[in-house]
């Protein structure tokens, strides 16, 4: 397939947060001292008197958002999904779920595609502790296109959100624009034969290993399930139905992750075969983000094993 | 929009104070559960506050956004909250008796989204001061003159989230923030000298850029006193703390046997009854 490279899910971010400035004046953003790679600088550089930088301090950064969002602010904070999700996440229960409140917490360098800074700085179980979080909307976007609708999308929405960026540039997989509902997963291949459930960079894979499946007699539906939580268990429940047999693709821990929130749901709906793609219980190391994704098995190629392990082709 | 700042002298303030003793030990006691000496410790202080002029609320308009905010960090000390709450209207007394019973907006510690007026949810300690620090800054972006007060506990500040938003408030200049803490000297095992010891706690906070007052805090007169000088700082770009010394279980400690320190322990039937009419003719 022919890939235009896009920007990263981290600087759609950036942007989109910055262009909102201007249609949203009470929104505030809380920076850890990383806007510079969480690209939220873009808006501090615009709105300074609303872009607050607490320093190394992630559990301050979350309290202090919660408390800009109790007196009525639109909070947004940012830093990468390791440190505001490992460091900061009692702060995230305590301040901002349990109350309600609308703070949107984005974490970026997701993952492992981070490549060389190495496992201290990838987060790779943030998706299954925002899950853990009542009240909270868990949004993984694709690609830049979808990136920047998400940001709009939940910029609507006066409940806390987590939405999950990526450090690498990632192709674009909405070139012609993308209808992002949240909670609506997006169907970008009808297929037959097994569904491939992906979010993340794992969306570009999936639709990679469509193709390649497709060459093998395969007819592969592809699902972009950007919205984790709620899950969009109605497209879950038509894809189990009408192609019987179900891959998860995700770059995060197998345990909590996509994987286990619609293997849930198909268990709970509907019963069919089920094969994951992800990350297998273990930590990662330092080395080029595709050296990374090949050696922990995060590519299309492994999307088409697990497909042929359910197709028996 | 009108907010409760009629001041009440300090006769009237007396019997405030006693009407919410009383209610933090029946509610307690009646509850089966509860920190009744980690609420009374902080009364007089929270009676000031509420009564004495300096907290702006209004029971009717409880999100009124230019009130003045009070953060209960030391949530376990919901009891007093409730109390001080149903003197200043915001429910009947009467429901102080279903604290920490299932269906009571009354929980075991504050929840914002059962109970309005509640400022914070709390209950996981060290939080309260970054929320204050996300309030006070909300309030200077709308141009409000609002103060945000923020009641910890001395055990308390041992969590470093106190200390991270120690530092963000000097940072932005929040004279708007003031910062109380209840040094009772005990938390859960014991002595907060022998648990953690980080007194002297003053220039700890003066060393990061607050202005900071000492006092002994089981006094209406010595918090009035506090509260109004912290009040009076607002222009300063300086953060207040008022480290307030009290005696955990003021002022029953001596009926309540051996143990100075009595956490998280409600008064049994028969001591309610002896501390109840202690507390009805007691002048401490």
């Amino acid at each position: 397939m022919n890939w235009k490279m896009g920007k990263a899910t981290r600087e759609a971010f950036g942007q989109a947060l910055a262009a909102l400035g201007a249609d949203y004046p009470d929104i505030v953003v809380v920076d850890g001292d990383v806007g510079n790679s969480t690209r939220t600088e873009l808006f501090g550089k615009k709105y300074p008197e609303r872009f607050f930088n607490v320093g190394i301090a992630e559990s301050n950064m979350v309290g202090v958002a919660g408390g800009l969002a109790s007196s009525g602010k639109r909070a947004w904070l940012s830093s990468f999904a390791a440190f505001v999700m490992c460091n900061a996440y009692d702060q995230l229960r305590m301040s901002i779920a349990f109350p309600n409140l609308d703070v949107k917490v984005v974490g970026t360098h997701a993952g492992i595609s981070i490549g060389e800074d190495g496992p201290s700085q990838m987060g790779i179980e943030d998706v299954s502790l925002a899950c853990s979080l009542p009240n909270f909307t868990v949004i993984v976007p694709a690609d830049e296109v979808s990136m920047t609708a998400a940001v709009q999308a939940v910029a609507k929405i006066r409940t806390p959100v987590y939405l999950r960026a990526g450090r690498p540039n990632v192709p674009i997989v909405y070139p012609d624009g993308c209808s992002f509902e949240i909670g609506k997963a997006i169907p970008l291949r009808e297929g037959s034969d097994v569904t491939v459930i992906a979010n993340g960079l794992m969306v570009a894979a999936a639709l990679q290993a469509a193709e390649t499946l497709a060459g093998m007699g395969v007819q592969t539906r592809v699902l972009d399930m950007h919205t984790v939580k709620p899950l969009d268990d109605a497209a879950v429940l038509k894809a189990a139905r009408e192609t019987g047999k179900i891959v998860v693709a995700e770059e995060h821990l197998l345990h909590g992750g996509l994987g286990s929130v619609v293997a849930m749901s198909v268990a709970r709906q509907h019963p069919v075969p089920m094969r994951f793609v992800g990350i297998n219980d273990t930590f990662a190391e330092s080395g080029t983000p595709e050296g990374l994704l090949q050696k922990y098995g995060l590519t299309a190629d492994a999307i088409v094993q697990k497909v042929r392990e359910l197709v028996g082709k | 929009m009108s907010a409760s700042t009629a001041k009440a002298n300090v006769e009237q303030l007396r019997e405030k104070l006693r009407t919410i003793r009383k209610g933090i030990i029946t509610s307690t006691t009646a509850a089966g559960s509860g920190h009744p000496t980690s609420s009374l410790s902080a009364a007089e202080m929270t009676t000031a506050l509420f009564f004495a002029g300096f907290l702006r609320f209004d029971p009717k308009n409880p999100s009124w956004p230019q009130r003045d905010r009070f953060i209960l960090s030391k949530g376990h000390a919901a009891p007093l909250l409730y109390a001080v709450m149903a003197e200043a209207g915001y429910f009947p007394a009467s429901e102080l008796n279903t604290l920490r019973k299932l269906g009571s907006p009354l929980e075991g510690h504050p929840n914002l989204r059962r109970l309005p007026g509640i400022e914070a949810s709390t209950g996981s300690l060290g939080q309260g001061l970054s929320l204050g620090v996300g309030h006070a800054l909300a309030v200077k972006l709308d141009r409000f003159d609002s103060n945000v007060f923020v009641l910890l506990g001395d055990g308390e500040v041992g969590e470093g989230q106190v200390w991270e938003a120690v530092m963000s408030a000097a940072k932005y200049k929040l004279d708007n923030l003031i910062a109380i803490v209840d040094q009772n000297g005990y938390q859960q095992t014991g002595a907060t000298k022998e648990v953690l010891d980080l007194t002297p706690l003053a220039p700890k906070f003066e060393a990061f850029g607050w202005v900071s007052q000492e006092i002994e805090g089981n006094s209406l007169e010595n918090c009035i006193a506090a509260l109004q000088k912290a009040v009076q700082a607002k222009g300063s770009g300086k953060p207040q703390v008022i480290i307030s010394k009290t005696v955990k279980g003021y002022p029953i400690s001596h009926l309540l046997g051996n143990d100075p320190n009595h956490h998280g322990k409600p008064l049994t039937a028969e001591q309610a009854t002896k501390v109840l009419e202690f507390l009805e003719t007691t002048t401490a």
